[in-house]
């Protein structure tokens, strides 16, 4: 009863088009941008914002990246972890060799150089589709974790390939405490994100979807394919680079090419399945699903079944159910957890009197 | 009729066009004058497809020349034709099947958004004040084609009549200045089909669009072409005026028929 929209009466083309058209959408969404832009960092622990909500966000990100690609642009891709490599990477070189490097300008180099590698890698697009593609971007991803580990430059000729994170510092402030790389992941992801939506609503995102679900009619009506598939890889590439960056700066801090290995890029898609593939909110549903369910299963297992089962049963235990769990979502709703909210938003509109 | 048929805007001259040893088009030659409705009729898999196909640079005919306003044409890729005002519809209804039927429509005026991505991704300023000029633009053809009801449902949930009546709104809300329909009236019913008839009429009569036509029911094309042109295996059997074309005998043997 709460969620209706009568007496809300658009004017203006600028009002239908705004993000979200309907005035209790918009205070939930200020509600939820207040609630963890300001009360998770002031009342929650380290633990939660450490090892919970940084990670989420920053694989929201990287989800979102891929979303973009595979979603909207129709692209399947299996090397979203080596692009996250990439901007890792570009970021700790970048503020490495190159003195009084500002972090967040770092940041958007670290970006747009896993852009350009995004954009090599997508070359073979304009020729093979669907499956066939992912096993190309497959070739990224063994060969950018290879050549990271192969060439020390890359770690600065660190013996074991891994990198420390330099400090974190803007104009001045030393983001060190966890409430502030929280806060700092935070406002970056939002802002992208609301970037994203705004490239998805207007002409770029329909050239993407157009590309996406009908080639030929996409080129008839005059979008040019070429660049449409490589504007969807390098934007996609420099989500996933900076989600990377931000993965060694703000969430673990030390990190090795290994690290984004094959399990991380699947990991990345099963987010957007879950979540919603060609959904902005899907990338963040998905990747908090994705994170959140073995955290979930840990504590819950053992308070369920005691110590009566080993420790090595439990966990091979939760592997079960995450993977049972994940089969079960998609035959309920394949079109993930986005769909379902959506679902529930159009009931909404109509409880308690559907008739 | 208010309308005058103008000069020669596309003119085929001698075209072929092979599929490695299947000859789809055969040494064939017509042109469309400007304002008029011109239809291609032909039993199936006659290469009426195939040239709408060439007129739109999807094929590329191996020989013979086309001219385009007066213009030798080199060869050119679909996305140039669509630069130079040639918009089509699809036999098989080419709709983006996950987008709105608004967002449909949009697509069909890329071509005049002149804003980058970037500007995009901020939606500030030029790109949100170009996106709201061309939803007016859109809203016209929306109301032309009386589909307001459906402009934010998913066009994969609408029934196939609505489909096509989309499809030809994304053609015309390219502003083209010639318009290729393929079938645009297969698989409706007849009520659907003089709605359609109606909309191309309207097309025509209103903005003055030069209409290419594929179609089956001979009581449409001939009520409503200026000209036609029957094809038969990749080759043309008959060229004219409807009455003409209909007393063709090599016409009736090949895809008319006579009463017996």
């Amino acid at each position: 009863m709460l969620y209706r929209e009568a007496g809300q009466f658009k004017a203006s083309y600028a009002e239908d088009a705004r993000i979200f058209p309907i005035r209790q959408d918009r205070i939930g969404f200020w509600v939820l941008m207040l609630v963890f832009g300001v009360a998770v960092p002031l009342l929650t622990n380290e633990y939660w914002l450490k090892a919970i909500l940084i990670p989420v966000l920053i694989f929201s990100l990287a989800a979102l990246g891929l979303n973009i690609l595979t979603g909207y642009a129709g692209q399947l891709s299996l090397g979203s972890a080596a692009f996250m490599a990439v901007g890792a990477f570009a970021a700790y070189n970048f503020m490495l060799r190159i003195d009084g490097m500002p972090f967040l300008v770092a940041l958007v180099l670290a970006g747009l150089t896993s852009a350009a590698v995004g954009i090599v890698f997508g070359l073979p697009s304009l020729r093979i589709k669907g499956f066939y593609l992912a096993v190309a971007t497959l070739a990224a991803q063994f060969f950018i974790v290879w050549a990271l580990v192969k060439f020390p430059w890359f770690s600065n000729n660190s013996s074991s390939g891994v990198v420390t994170a330099q400090a974190v510092t803007i104009l001045g402030y030393t983001f060190e405490s966890p409430e502030a790389k929280y806060v700092l992941t935070f406002l970056i992801v939002a802002f992208m994100a609301l970037l994203a939506k705004n490239m998805v609503r207007s002409s770029t995102g329909r050239a993407w979807m157009a590309v996406r679900d009908m080639d030929v009619a996409a080129q008839v009506i005059g979008f040019r394919l070429m660049r449409t598939k490589l504007l969807a890889f390098a934007v996609s590439s420099f989500y996933c680079g900076v989600a990377g960056a931000l993965y060694a700066y703000t969430y673990i801090g030390t990190v090795e090419p290994e690290g984004f290995n094959l399990d991380l890029s699947f990991k990345i898609l099963f987010m957007i399945i879950i979540g919603g593939v060609g959904s902005i909110m899907g990338s963040f549903l998905g990747a908090a699903f994705i994170v959140l369910l073995p955290i979930f299963l840990d504590n819950v297992v053992p308070a369920l079944f005691g110590d009566a089962l080993g420790a090595g049963f439990v966990s091979n235990f939760q592997l079960i159910i995450f993977g049972g769990l994940i089969i079960f979502f998609l035959i309920v709703e394949p079109h993930g957890l986005a769909r379902l909210w959506q679902i529930a938003k159009e009931k909404l509109r109509l409880w308690p009197f559907p008739h | 009729m208010a309308r005058k048929i103008g000069d020669v805007i596309v003119d085929l001259q001698n075209i072929s066009l092979r599929f490695g040893g299947v000859k789809a088009l055969t040494d064939i030659s017509f042109n469309v004058k400007e304002h008029e409705i011109r239809s291609i009729i032909g039993p199936n898999g006659a290469g009426k497809s195939s040239m709408l196909n060439v007129i739109n640079g999807v094929y590329h005919p191996q020989e013979g020349q086309i001219f385009f306003k007066g213009q030798l044409r080199k060869k050119m890729e679909p996305h140039e034709a669509a630069e130079q005002g040639i918009a089509r519809t699809f036999q098989n209804i080419a709709l983006f099947k996950g987008m709105t039927v608004l967002d449909n429509i949009m697509t069909g005026r890329n071509l005049k958004m002149k804003c980058n991505f970037l500007q995009h991704a901020l939606y500030w300023g030029a790109a949100q004040k170009e996106e709201i000029a061309h939803r007016i633009k859109v809203e016209e053809v929306i109301e032309f084609l009386e589909i307001q009801d459906i402009r934010k449902t998913p066009v994969g949930r609408l029934p196939y009549g609505l489909q096509k009546r989309v499809e030809l709104a994304r053609a015309l809300a390219a502003e083209p200045h010639i318009l290729l329909l393929d079938e645009p009236m297969a698989g409706m019913n007849v009520e659907e089909k003089q709605d359609m008839c109606r909309f191309i009429l309207d097309v025509n009569d209103h903005y003055g669009t030069t209409i290419v036509l594929i179609e089956h029911d001979m009581g449409v094309v001939m009520d409503i072409s200026d000209r036609v042109v029957v094809l038969d295996y990749g080759k043309k059997i008959g060229d004219g005026e409807p009455d003409e074309v209909k007393n063709n005998p090599e016409v009736i043997k090949a895809y008319l028929g006579t009463s017996h």
